[in-house]
């Protein structure tokens, strides 16, 4: 006998029963291991650098790397531009101040939020494959709800922003080197990265219902809604000018190579 | 030329792969190779589909894992040696072979709080620019697929999420309304979050990959929203800017009152087409009691609808909404 269709709405209300978990042929794996570890390798370079508490300074130039900007503790010598109230200790970075933030605003960044959902708590590892975890609860409660922290972070990180450009135009007064270009680089993709974020995007123009009653910010939100398409490639961008930045200037002053100078 | 093609077979009670090799021809999509099986090999075999060109968001399927529009997937993006599955979306109960319910995606949809039009307007009057309503007309490209309902992994793997989560499809139809600039409703980021559950989202974009009309689902519509709720929950600076510069009276200054914002949805209940003594629904349209698709919203409406029917509150008489 022929079996009549289910009413929608009422009667069974089961799933198809596929057995696979995915069904997807393609290498889906490859982006989340990607990810994975280029984060990874990443965080592991910072953390050792950050506490290796030298060759963070070249004073002849004056090249200050990101990493211990501004520089805070007793160490730092002539590389501190905002005096030094902390003391030198192992576990205290040369920045500590701004750090955290960094930290923070990348933590809570959308884009990065949705590498590592994927890359590290595979939820989901990719679309149309299921979820690690057997229950969810998104970022409705603790301490994923704190993820909407992300505008506070965002203001912290316009500021540093702002200490970094400093940090390239005080080495500029020394004439000009590679370095110099190096950290201009670095500080011109920081800015379109800050300048990317979807909280500037919001708070810029986005949150408005008028367009037409604020030119201006219209024109504005037009022109970081252009640089949020390109939001992930920069936040890649600048995890490896900050790392490329940092690790010319580690070699600078642990002595490795000398900088390559065009003036001065 | 012959390929090979393994297609999901059975209703609620269980089913299974079945294998099929089927002739392929240049230039079809897969929709064509699952009209080909019901005409020769699986005459019996469901599908949805109607219009063959990417528009109605009926032939949402699962071809080789990934959701797809049936007739927009084009075999030549396949290797020639491939096998081709294709398996009903998942994220909802199956009715029959590639054929599921989408009902909750209707009941979403009710619960949804419609336009609200602005106090003072009368319909035929709404005038907008066009960079105010532009934002909202990214939306409106929406053809109801599912697709991205069926990826999104809050609900697909977590089936204990469906009733306090509305979906990216929702979230989108949130977004309109709040950017839209003729909208009347204040309190629609604070409903996303209690009641859509915009919160579950995790921004993780499947929803955005899955799209068929390449709505920026994620970038534009949930990530605003996320903001929004944020200006309204989290942000000092906002709150501040908003105490200095009244920036409340501002908004409201030409001439929108704040209006009681009326309920936020209509009374009436999902209903499910008619069915026969046995609980099931006719097999074919020809012995059904009307011909055509049978509505989800139930045969037997009559118009004008009843006002509970009518989520709809008229501007100037308010008491009869
Ligand atoms: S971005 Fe959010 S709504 Fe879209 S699929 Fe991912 S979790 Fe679901
Ligand atoms: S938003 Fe896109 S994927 Fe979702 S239902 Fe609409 S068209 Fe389909
Ligand atoms: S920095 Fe990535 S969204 Fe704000
Ligand atoms: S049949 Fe209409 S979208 Fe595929």
């Amino acid at each position: 006998m022929t079996t009549t269709a289910t009413k929608p709405g009422g009667g069974g209300r089961l799933r198809a029963a596929i057995t696979a978990r995915t069904l997807r042929t393609d290498r889906w794996w490859l982006a989340p291991l990607v990810t994975f570890i280029g984060l990874g390798a990443w965080v592991t370079y910072a953390t050792v650098r950050v506490f290796m508490h030298q060759w963070f300074f070249v004073e002849e130039y004056l090249y200050l790397t990101p990493f211990y900007s501004p520089c805070l503790t007793d160490l730092c010598g002539p590389a501190a531009e905002f005096g030094t109230p902390l003391p030198s200790f192992l576990l205290i970075p040369e920045a500590a101040f701004t750090l955290p933030f960094l930290l923070l605003f990348r933590l809570t960044c959308y884009y990065y939020r949705k590498a590592y959902y994927r890359a590290f708590w595979l939820s989901p590892p990719a679309c149309a494959v299921p979820d690690g975890h057997k229950t969810y609860s998104g970022e409705t409660r603790f301490p994923l709800i704190f993820q909407n922290a992300h505008r506070y972070a965002f203001y912290a990180a316009v500021i540093i922003s702002v200490i970094n450009t400093w940090d390239a135009i005080h080495a500029q007064t020394t004439g000009l080197g590679l370095g110099n270009v190096i950290l201009w680089i670095n500080v011109l993709m920081l800015w379109a990265y800050t300048a990317s974020c979807h909280s500037c995007r919001h708070i810029i123009g986005g949150r408005m219902k008028h367009f037409s009653r604020h030119p201006v910010r219209y024109r504005l939100w037009t022109f970081v809604s252009a640089l949020n398409t390109r939001h992930m490639q920069l936040a890649w961008i600048t995890l490896g000018t900050l790392a490329l930045t940092d690790f010319y200037i580690m070699g600078l002053a642990a002595g490795w190579f000398t900088d390559l100078r065009i003036i001065g | 030329m012959k390929r090979h093609f393994r297609v999901w077979r059975g209703d609620a009670s269980g089913g299974d792969l079945r294998d099929f090799d089927v002739e392929v021809n240049e230039g079809e999509v897969v929709l064509d190779i699952i009209h080909r099986l019901q005409a020769t090999q699986a005459p019996d075999l469901a599908c949805r589909w109607n219009c063959k060109a990417g528009k109605c968001g009926s032939c949402s399927m699962e071809i080789n894992g990934k959701p797809r529009l049936g007739c927009m997937t084009r075999m030549s993006t396949f290797t020639d040696d491939e096998t081709i599955t294709v398996t009903p979306i998942r994220t909802f109960p199956v009715i029959r072979d590639l054929v599921t319910d989408v009902s909750f995606n209707y009941e979403k949809a009710r619960e949804t709080p419609a336009f609200a039009p602005p106090p003072g307007v009368a319909p035929g009057e709404y005038r907008m620019q066009q960079v105010d309503v532009e934002r909202s007309q990214e939306f409106r490209k929406c053809i109801e697929c599912f697709l991205c309902q069926n990826t999104c992994h809050v609900i697909r793997d977590h089936d204990e999420n469906k009733p306090a989560f509305s979906g990216p499809r929702y979230f989108i139809r949130a977004a309109e309304l709040d950017m839209h600039p003729l909208d009347d409703r204040s309190d629609r980021k604070e409903y996303a979050q209690a009641s859509q559950g915009l919160g579950y989202c995790n921004i993780t974009k499947c929803c955005t990959e899955v799209c068929p009309e390449h709505i920026k689902i994620t970038d534009n519509a949930i990530i605003p929203m996320k903001e929004r709720v944020v200006d309204r929950r989290y942000d000092p600076i906002v709150w501040l800017g908003r105490k200095i510069f009244r920036r409340d009276q501002l908004e409201s200054a030409d001439g929108a009152v704040p209006t009681v914002n009326p309920p936020m949805s209509s009374a009436r209940l999902p209903e499910g087409p008619p069915v026969g003594p046995d609980g099931h629904m006719e097999i074919a349209e020809l012995s059904a009691p009307t011909q055509g698709g049978l509505s989800p919203f139930g045969e037997d409406l009559s118009f004008p609808l009843p006002p509970e029917y009518v989520s709809y509150h008229h501007p100037e008489r308010p008491s009869e909404a």
